[in-house]
């Protein structure tokens, strides 16, 4: 679900099987930076293919190569790490989300990743893919955004960090270039007394959301307010944040609080209708879902 | 005798089989078929200028590419026609069906206009993708409103886009409004949604050359009728093709439509090229190619007493067809009829106009026409109650029908051309059992103190009566081999309902065999060449009772031939777990095995068995081996065909929450309580209800179909068209009522649809209830609700007059 330009692309064709395409695996992450540097201009990465393969099926992309990276067991880990939880490109939702000392480190993993479509579909999707898809309605990008995390993006020889910030450039469109592997990302812990959740409104369970948001609310030592942020999906073309901070600090952690921070956020967002939700049900559900995230979050923060 | 399985939850004998992947389904056969695919319009009204297949040709693996003008040229056969009209009626002015391929316009986007044949369906797309047609655009007719004004029209020559208009009345309904004391009007809207099975259409043809005979394998509602179709389009002798349907997941109304122009297109490609070939939907062409359903808007005038009775109904409403009419009226004429409901108004009033849009056809889909007709007359109830203060089931009751004045007689023509007769029913029966179920005094004041708390908590209710077991006929054949085994084959279709096991249990206990040892066969042929086929809840009723009475005439013949061997007068006799005996002396007896070979008279012996019948070892040869009046085999073949539909009913029960903020809508209970008379398998049935119910609940508040202006459907793919999950479907409670049919010797009536029709309505009737406010648009979304709230808070949508009391109440 979400704002997708699939129907009217659709038009053009009606065709639900792959084109034909070349396909390499690779065994090791320089194998691939190797392939990619060679079809890269014209290739995809494959990863849990959760995204990529229905894409694929229905034409919309016809890239001439596949690299599958499902081989690159080396990429396959969950870390707790200094200041925050470092997930490889081949760790699937399910492993992030059941990983202990990446909910120790940072709760807010899980309970995104719960709102993450299915079981199934977790069993295979990749969390690092669901960034590179950077679709404005997974529940990931919001994550990385309100982390303030990166990616890690690797070609033959060399490799650079993107901020979150730079990271999402617009509906399904990453910072990432040509021949580019996304090798891990990174998703830094808050600070002590700080409190999240993510929540969200999905037509079905599972489904991505019509509105959604991840909020995060840090308590000073006497109860006030320290900081407040929350990052939204599905009322932008990127994860969009918005930082209640110089609003509430200071204050009582109290319905009053979240009630403005819901306004303020309900007058900064641009959502836009699709056929799920009129652009001022999303506007309304800004306001709604802040008052209670932020709530919620306070609440965990104490 | 063996204990009756008759009634027992047996667990069904296919699951088994399809739930470790050994079920056969079309795609799961002819592996070794060329493959087809379609190019299809991406416009909704367009004419087709050129095709050009140049940039195809070199496609390796390409095997054929056919449009329209090789249909035309094709030497035998009548392809090129215009698709059967498959149910003319009078009332149905300017039918319109399609072509195979698309002759010189297109209708819908999704229509076929070049069919690839490759060897393999990746070529085959490849292949068509590099196809490049050149339309002449035009502009399309989308939605009821834009077909009624008729600025555009779908077919050149229907200037008002009316296919068809058809009215009824019954007593004077003028004269029933002037002695009305009260009147209400109504708008009421349906969106389109789909029977959306999982598992598409598909067709794989086997063209034997030189035999000169045709097998295609379709997943079909009726193999009979797709086999008459090719055979006819192909200009082939009825005998020489024949049709199988296999496993079929799912069907819910869409695969009754045929010839869809893949049946006929996929078997006459085999034959000219001499090779099998193969085509299997995929989700984008079911959603653009298939059918959809439902779409209507009501406008409805009602007079009342004081008492809430219905003393005047006067409906008219515009019927959404899409761009053709393969199917006929049948969807707005099973609306005009079976909107009455268990109800009885005074006079009754009824028009309906069918129009043409450039979208998708519409054929009967689950409950076809009934969910409109339920909700347009439940509405009424509610409004009804409403406007008097009265509470929602007491106003129902005082219009029912009652038990005594069965059968009732509406004076109506029915879908099946046949007076519209209520056979059965007891519908206050049904509505205490149903306010037992939910508890409706509890239920209210629960209700009421949870609202008073705070809460948007509304219950719904809605009844409806279903029409099933329409004919005209359908048939049997019994037979139990030498071994014992019994073999059973019903010419129609089976897509998920049970079959397999509910029409075992019916031959089993009519012929005292055990359920192992008897094996059901539908939809083939082969096995059995006349039939209807499987819709209108009409499969158990129709099948069910022919199979009932062709093993009663292989258990008389059984009782006849043991008679003989035993020395003992049939009447004497009875069949128990597969052996014939004299009642109070088991120890005379034969098994129905021997009976099997003793009914064959044999020359040859070809096993130990056989010997019993072969001409030396039969002792009496005083008259021919064969009686005059008698054929050889224990077998025998009959034939149900009713005079009218019997009708099942039902009352379906909701609870609601609605989130005050989010309008997400919640359902806390669902009751359903149900008449289709004896059941012969609960656990069937309330399957059955459960899946209906989970349509319905899509139906209600997730499905759609979202056209825009251009007739593109904007959510073609289940990620957005939001089939429920099984997390969206509420935990279902169920209670049953038992009245028979007269109609049939098992008393029996349809379930099959039973669960979907009241869904639109019941939530209406609750959500309505929750808010406050009238509903009278489904399905509904939470952005909808949200909208509504706001507009009835701006005074635009109206208040309950309920809502209005209770806040006078509180003042
Ligand atoms: C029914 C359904 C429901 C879903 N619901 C949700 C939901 O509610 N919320 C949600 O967030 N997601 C949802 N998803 C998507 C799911 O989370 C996917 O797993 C995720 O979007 C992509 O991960 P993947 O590993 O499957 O990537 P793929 O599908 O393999 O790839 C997706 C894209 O990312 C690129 N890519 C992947 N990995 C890399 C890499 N390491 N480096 C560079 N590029 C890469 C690919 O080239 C491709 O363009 C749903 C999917 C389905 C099928």
């Amino acid at each position: 679900m979400g704002k997708r330009d699939f129907p009217t692309r659709m038009r053009q064709d009606h065709r639900v099987k792959p084109s034909p395409f070349g396909y390499a695996a690779p065994a090791t992450v320089e194998e691939a930076l190797a392939v990619l540097a060679q079809v890269g201009d014209d290739a995809k990465v494959l990863a849990g293919g959760q995204s990529l393969l229905p894409i694929l099926n229905m034409r919309l992309a016809a890239p001439a190569h596949l690299v599958d990276v499902n081989r690159l067991r080396e990429l396959a880990y969950v870390r707790a790490e200094e200041g925050g939880v470092r997930v490889g490109a081949l760790a699937r939702h399910v492993d992030v989300e059941r990983s202990v000392p990446a909910y120790d480190a940072l709760p807010l993993l899980r309970q995104a990743l719960q709102l993450v479509a299915h079981p199934v579909i977790r069993n295979r999707g990749t969390t690092v893919g669901s960034l590179a898809h950077a679709d404005p309605s997974g529940e990931m990008t919001a994550v990385l955004a309100l982390t303030g995390g990166s990616v890690v993006a690797a070609r033959r020889g060399s490799t650079r960090t993107v901020a979150a910030a730079d990271f999402f450039l617009g509906p399904l469109e990453s910072a990432l270039e040509p021949g580019e592997l996304a090798v891990s990302a990174f998703f830094p812990s808050f600070p002590a007394r700080t409190g999240t959740t993510f929540l969200e409104v999905a037509r079905r369970h599972g489904d991505y959301a019509v509105c959604g948001l991840a909020a995060a609310v840090t308590l000073a030592a006497d109860g006030t307010v320290t900081a407040a942020r929350a990052s939204y999906i599905s009322v932008g073309g990127t994860p969009v944040v918005i930082d209640f901070t110089e609003l509430l600090a200071g204050s009582a952690p109290d319905e009053s609080g979240w009630h403005a921070a819901g306004e303020l956020a309900r007058q900064q967002v641009e959502p836009e209708a699709d056929i799920h939700a009129s652009a001022d049900y999303r506007r309304h559900l800004v306001g709604v879902l802040t008052r209670r995230a932020l709530g919620e979050a306070a609440g965990r923060a104490a | 005798m063996t204990s009756r399985l008759f009634g027992e939850p047996v667990q069904r004998v296919e699951d088994a089989q399809l739930v470790t992947g050994r079920g056969h389904y079309l795609d799961d056969l002819g592996h070794d078929a060329l493959a087809a695919a379609f190019v299809r319009s991406p416009h909704a009204h367009a004419r087709v200028l050129d095709i050009d297949v140049t940039a195809a040709l070199d496609v390796e693996g390409l095997v054929a590419i056919y449009t329209y003008d090789d249909l035309a040229a094709s030497p035998r056969g009548t392809v090129a026609e215009a698709l059967p009209l498959l149910i003319p009626h009078p009332a149905l002015h300017a039918p319109r069906t399609g072509y195979a391929l698309a002759r010189e316009e297109v209708n819908h986007v999704g229509e076929a206009v070049v069919m690839v044949v490759a060897s393999d369906r990746y070529v085959a797309e490849d292949a068509a993708e590099r196809i490049v047609v050149t339309y002449g655009v035009l502009p399309p007719v989308v939605g009821i409103e834009a077909a009624r004004s008729a600025e555009r029209r779908t077919h050149d020559d229907v200037p008002d886009n009316v296919a068809a208009h058809l009215l009824q009345e019954v007593g004077d309904v003028q004269a029933a409004f002037a002695g009305s004391p009260r009147t209400l009007e109504l708008d009421l809207a349906i969106q389109r949604s789909a029977s959306m099975p999982l598992e598409g259409k598909g067709v794989y043809a086997r063209w034997d050359a030189e035999d000169g005979s045709m097998r295609v394998y379709s997943s079909t509602q009726t193999s009979t009728s797709v086999r008459a179709a090719v055979a006819a389009k192909l200009d082939l002798p009825l005998n020489k093709v024949d049709c199988i349907a296999p496993m079929v997941g799912g069907g819910f109304g869409v695969k009754i439509v045929h010839p869809w122009p893949e049946e006929v297109l996929v078997p006459w490609a085999a034959r000219e090229l001499g090779r099998e070939v193969k085509w299997v939907e995929d989700r984008r062409e079911h959603f653009v190619s298939s059918a959809h359903e439902r779409g209507q808007l009501h406008t409805i005038k009602v007079g009342f007493d004081d008492d809430g009775r219905l003393l005047a109904l006067d409906v008219r409403f515009w019927h959404d067809n899409g761009a053709y009419t393969p199917y006929g009226i049948i969807v707005p004429i099973i609306t005009s009829t079976q909107l009455l409901g268990p109800y009885k108004p005074g006079a009754y009033r009824v028009e309906f106009w069918s129009l043409y849009t450039n979208t998708v056809i519409v054929t009967p889909y689950r409950g076809a026409g009934r969910p409109q007709g339920c909700f347009a007359m439940e509405r009424v109830m509610d409004a009804i109650a409403d406007a008097l203060g009265l509470d929602r089931a007491e106003v129902r009751e005082r219009n029912f029908i009652t038990p005594e004045e069965m059968p009732y007689d509406h004076h109506m023509t029915f879908q099946d051309g046949r007076p519209l007769i209520y056979d059965s029913g007891d519908f206050p029966a049904t509505l205490a059992k149903l306010r037992t179920l939910i508890g409706w005094d509890d239920t209210l004041a629960q209700v009421a103190s949870w609202r008073a708390a705070g809460r948007r908590v509304g219950v719904g209710l809605a009844c409806y009566v279903e029409g099933t077991g329409v004919g005209p006929y359908e048939g049997a054949h019994v037979v139990v081999e030498t071994s014992g085994k019994v073999k059973v084959a019903t010419g129609l279709t089976t897509q998920g309902q049970g079959h397999f096991t509910s029409f075992a249990q019916i031959a089993a206990d009519e012929l005292g065999v055990a359920l192992e040892d008897v094996e059901v066969v539908t939809g083939d042929t082969r096995r059995f060449g006349y039939a209807v086929g499987t819709f209108a809840s009409r499969a158990a009723v129709m099948s069910g009772n022919a199979i009932a009475f062709a093993a009663r005439s292989v258990r008389e013949k059984a009782l006849r031939i043991a008679g003989d061997a035993l020395e003992a007068d049939p009447g004497d006799l009875e069949i128990v777990d597969g052996v014939v005996r004299v009642k109070g002396s088991p120890a005379a007896s034969i098994p129905l095995a021997t009976v099997a070979v003793l009914s064959n008279p044999l020359r040859y012996a070809f096993d130990e068995a056989s010997k019993a019948a072969t001409q030396f070892a039969v002792g009496d040869t005083s008259g021919p081996p064969v009686r005059e009046d008698d054929e050889p085999g224990l077998e025998g073949t009959d034939y149900y065909s009713p005079v009218g539909a019997t009708f099942a009913n039902g009352m379906h029960a909701v609870v609601v929450e609605t989130d005050p903020e989010t309008a997400e809508i919640k359902v806390l209970r669902y009751c359903v309580v149900h008449d289709c008379g004896p059941l012969i398998n609960p656990l069937i049935v309330e399957g059955q209800v459960h899946g209906g119910v989970a349509q319905g609940v899509g139906g209600a508040l997730y499905e759609r179909m979202e056209y825009d202006e251009n007739g593109q459907l904007l959510n073609a793919s289940f990620m957005d068209f939001l089939m429920p999950y099984a997390s969206e479907i509420p935990h279902i409670e169920i209670d049953h009522l038992e009245t028979r049919s007269p109609l049939n010797p098992l008393g029996i009536k349809g379930a099959g649809e039973a669960g979907v029709i009241p869904s639109a309505a019941v939530f209406a009737s609750a959500i309505e209830d929750a808010e406050g406010f009238v509903i009278t648009a489904m399905p509904i979304s939470p952005s909808e609700l949200f909208d509504l709230r706001r507009r009835h808070a701006a005074g635009e949508v109206p208040s309950l007059r309920r809502e209005d009391r209770r806040t006078e109440e509180m003042r």
